[in-house]
């Protein structure tokens, strides 16, 4: 049975400890970030980048037409009225091109906003570059007020040939509880 | 040391302070019982419900309360503990040590289960209702829209991980160092093994899981967005920690099994264990590919291509490590003097049905056509045949085998072999049709259906009902053995059997193996 003096047991029950804690660990500073990365680089989930894309120097590709659907969202909850100004789009790759998402607040309180893009197929969303967009930041808005958010964007030339349609998603959030009583007063 | 040839202490305290691998592993054993009937009194209400179609006994949020506590309270608090128990008593015995390395912790890792448990089960008073997210809890509905017991739930599940990660290393650390001279790691029974690469997989994924828990904790309570698109999070983040311990997770339930199966076949078939060599590798094998596999649950998530290919032929290999055991186990029973004891049909039954639950698996591996079964009564049917089938089954064998061991009395044979022919029939009166109304589309967790599924659900009730019934059987026969069984002395219970733990008397001594036995060196693995 088990004494103090033995070591072997003490060394196995040591390594099997560490190996936990370091398991625990893996998930939040592995995992965690890991999946975010992949996300971002990859495309996958239909996320965009978070970051405003600096316009490269790009011919305007005027043999192609890409169909651009928008499509707005509230989460659950949400009451503001949310809605693309215009709904279909056509676009030439690499082209810059500009719409407005209009949102307007009909509660008698100041609120704060987050819009969560998503693009389908996924596959184009690495493709689906936004060189300005409302989702970038959060929306503080007064109540019963409205704002026109702004989305600027271009389509990559290297688009898959076979991707004729892209459809952008919002889907905006609450987040006045989020962020605090601090941004809504601004 | 003076004090070590006393007898159990008597009384409560006996249990309460016990460090004695056999008391602890009586009691976990136990223990798991009372939950496999508590599980089984949820399943009941379930199959009652889904009877016929329509609403017929309880609301929708109190059905969906069963369907979360039954997987649950049967995954971590039936089968887990079980085999903890099992592995408790037997793999001193097996190995040829006093008791396992660190008996109080041991101690420890079963008495906060039972509070832990009632703490669960106690969510089913409180305001809200107990969990009902199902018992893989993704996000955002363990989070956003969990009522307020799903703090008491993540606490439960932050023990229950903990007891398990204790259990583990102890036995670890037991089958390391405690091993009688001459036991060499290629000597040991397979049932140590499996258990051996089991504890190293707990160990890896239970800090998972407690990750996890403690993610949505963090977006529960103290805002965090782990889970929350809102807060640039993402719900299928949840998914993949999940699986990520998930799929070791059955894998940790069914190891075990496939260990008290390796030691049963050889028994009644009267030959060494075919490929005990390829049987350890094997179990190697599928352990390591357990932790790539995981997001074959989550095809329909919208992975690219090349992810859905990646983990369908990932999995996909699972099948030949797997294979080869089933190959094993076959060539074991080839030419073998065959009887069929109680254990014996147990271990035939499990075989039998976890091959039929691996087929259905390797179905819902391909991606493409996992599409239609994902999330249907095919997938109930799948789990439940490697689940019930696979773990329940070889654990039912394991008490009939070594429960004579253990008290000294024999158990009533026909009443066990009865018992087996209502559960096999019970069983698959059950979850067969289930396949059936899986593939024509009826969806899990949902306390209605369609009517034309209203035959194979009726089918599958009363199927249910006599497979829950039977275990009343089981449970009378345990404790008719252990009252009043008839008395048997040999050390070695059954003539087939091989081990180190035939070789102590019956019923095995408080303290064994305080001297450590003689090992042939010419002989095989047990």
């Amino acid at each position: 049975m088990f004494r103090l003096s033995d070591k072997p047991v003490i060394n196995t029950v040591a390594n099997l400890v560490t190996v936990a804690v370091c398991m625990f660990a893996f998930v939040f500073v592995v995992m965690v970030p890991l999946y975010n990365v992949l996300c971002d680089a990859l495309g996958i989930n239909g996320k965009t980048s978070g970051q405003s894309y600096t316009a490269v120097q790009a011919q305007v590709d005027e043999s192609r037409t890409v169909t651009i659907q928008f499509i707005a969202n509230n989460n659950e909850g949400m009451p503001w009225e949310f809605a693309p100004s215009t709904t279909v789009m056509k676009v030439h790759p690499g082209a810059v091109n500009g719409t407005v998402f209009l949102a307007r607040n009909p509660m008698p309180n100041a609120m704060v906003a987050q819009a969560i893009p998503s693009v389908s197929p996924s596959r184009a969303a690495q493709y689906f570059h936004k060189t300005e967009c409302f989702c970038f930041n959060q929306q503080p808005l007064d109540g019963e007020s409205e704002a026109e958010l702004p989305l600027q964007f271009i389509v990559d030339q290297d688009l898959p040939r076979d991707i004729g349609t892209i459809t952008l998603s919002y889907t905006i959030f609450d987040v006045t509880d989020m962020v605090g009583a601090a941004v809504v007063a601004r | 040391m003076g004090d070590h040839h006393h007898g159990p202490a008597k009384g409560l305290s006996r249990w309460l302070f016990t460090t004695n691998h056999k008391d602890i592993g009586t009691m976990y054993l136990w223990f798991s019982f009372c939950m496999f009937i508590l599980g089984g009194t949820f399943a009941m209400i379930i199959r009652a419900e889904l009877f016929q179609p329509g609403m017929q006994l309880v609301e929708p949020e109190f059905f969906n309360q069963m369907t979360t506590l039954h997987g649950l309270v049967m995954v971590f608090g039936a089968i887990m503990p079980s085999f903890v128990g099992l592995a408790n008593w037997m793999i001193p015995l097996m190995i040829g040590a006093p008791d396992m390395a660190l008996p109080r912790m041991n101690n420890w890792s079963f008495w906060i289960l039972p509070p832990t448990f009632l703490l669960l089960a106690s969510t089913l008073f409180m305001e809200g209702g107990a969990p009902q997210a199902g018992w893989t809890f993704y996000a955002p509905l363990s989070t956003t829209y969990a009522g307020p017991s799903v703090t008491y739930f993540i606490f439960c599940i932050h023990v229950l991980g903990l007891s398990s990660i204790m259990g583990s290393i102890n036995i670890i650390a037991t089958v390391m160092n405690m091993r009688a001279p001459g036991m060499t790691y290629m000597k040991m029974p397979l049932f140590v093994w499996t258990w051996l690469i089991t504890a190293f997989l707990l160990v890896a994924v239970m800090p998972v899981l407690a990750g996890a828990v403690t993610m949505m904790l963090m977006d529960v309570h103290f805002g965090t967005s782990f889970f929350s698109a809102a807060g640039g999070g993402d719900p299928v983040l949840f998914q993949h920690v999940f699986w990520f311990f998930g799929h070791p997770e059955v894998y940790i339930i069914i190891l075990p099994a496939f260990g008290v199966v390796s030691q049963i076949i050889p028994a009644f078939s009267r030959k060494p264990l075919f490929g005990y060599d390829s049987m350890v590798y094997a179990t190697a094998s599928i352990a390591f590919l357990s932790f790539i596999v995981w997001a074959h649950h989550m095809y329909t998530v919208g992975m690219p291509v090349s992810g859905e290919l990646f983990f369908m032929y990932a999995t996909m290999l699972i099948a030949v490590p797997t294979g080869v055991k089933v190959f094993n186990w076959v060539s074991t029973m080839w030419r073998g003097a065959l009887t069929f004891e109680t254990p014996m049909l147990f271990s035939i039954g499990f075989l039998v049905l976890f091959t039929i639950g691996g087929f259905t698996g390797l179905m819902l591996s391909i991606a493409p056509s996992d599409f239609q079964y994902h999330d249907s009564y095919f997938v109930v049917a799948h789990f439940h045949y490697v689940m019930v089938a696979g773990a329940v089954f070889s654990m039912t064998a394991a008490v009939y085998y070594w429960l004579p061991k253990w008290c000294g009395r024999m158990y009533n044979e026909t009443m066990g072999k009865t018992h087996f022919w209502i559960s096999f029939i019970g069983f698959n009166l059950t979850f067969f049709p289930q396949h059936f109304v899986g593939l024509a589309g009826m969806p899990r967790r949902i306390p209605d259906y369609a009517l034309q599924f209203a035959d194979f659900n009726m089918m599958s009730s009363i199927g249910a009902f006599i497979y829950g019934a039977s275990q009343i059987l089981w449970l009378y026969n345990i404790i008719a053995t252990i009252v009043a069984g008839e008395k048997i002395d040999k050390p070695k219970v059954w003539d087939g059997a091989e081990g180190l733990e035939w070789t102590v008397p019956t019923p095995a001594p408080y303290h064994t193996f305080e001297t450590p036995p003689k090992i042939d060196p010419a002989h095989a693995h047990s």
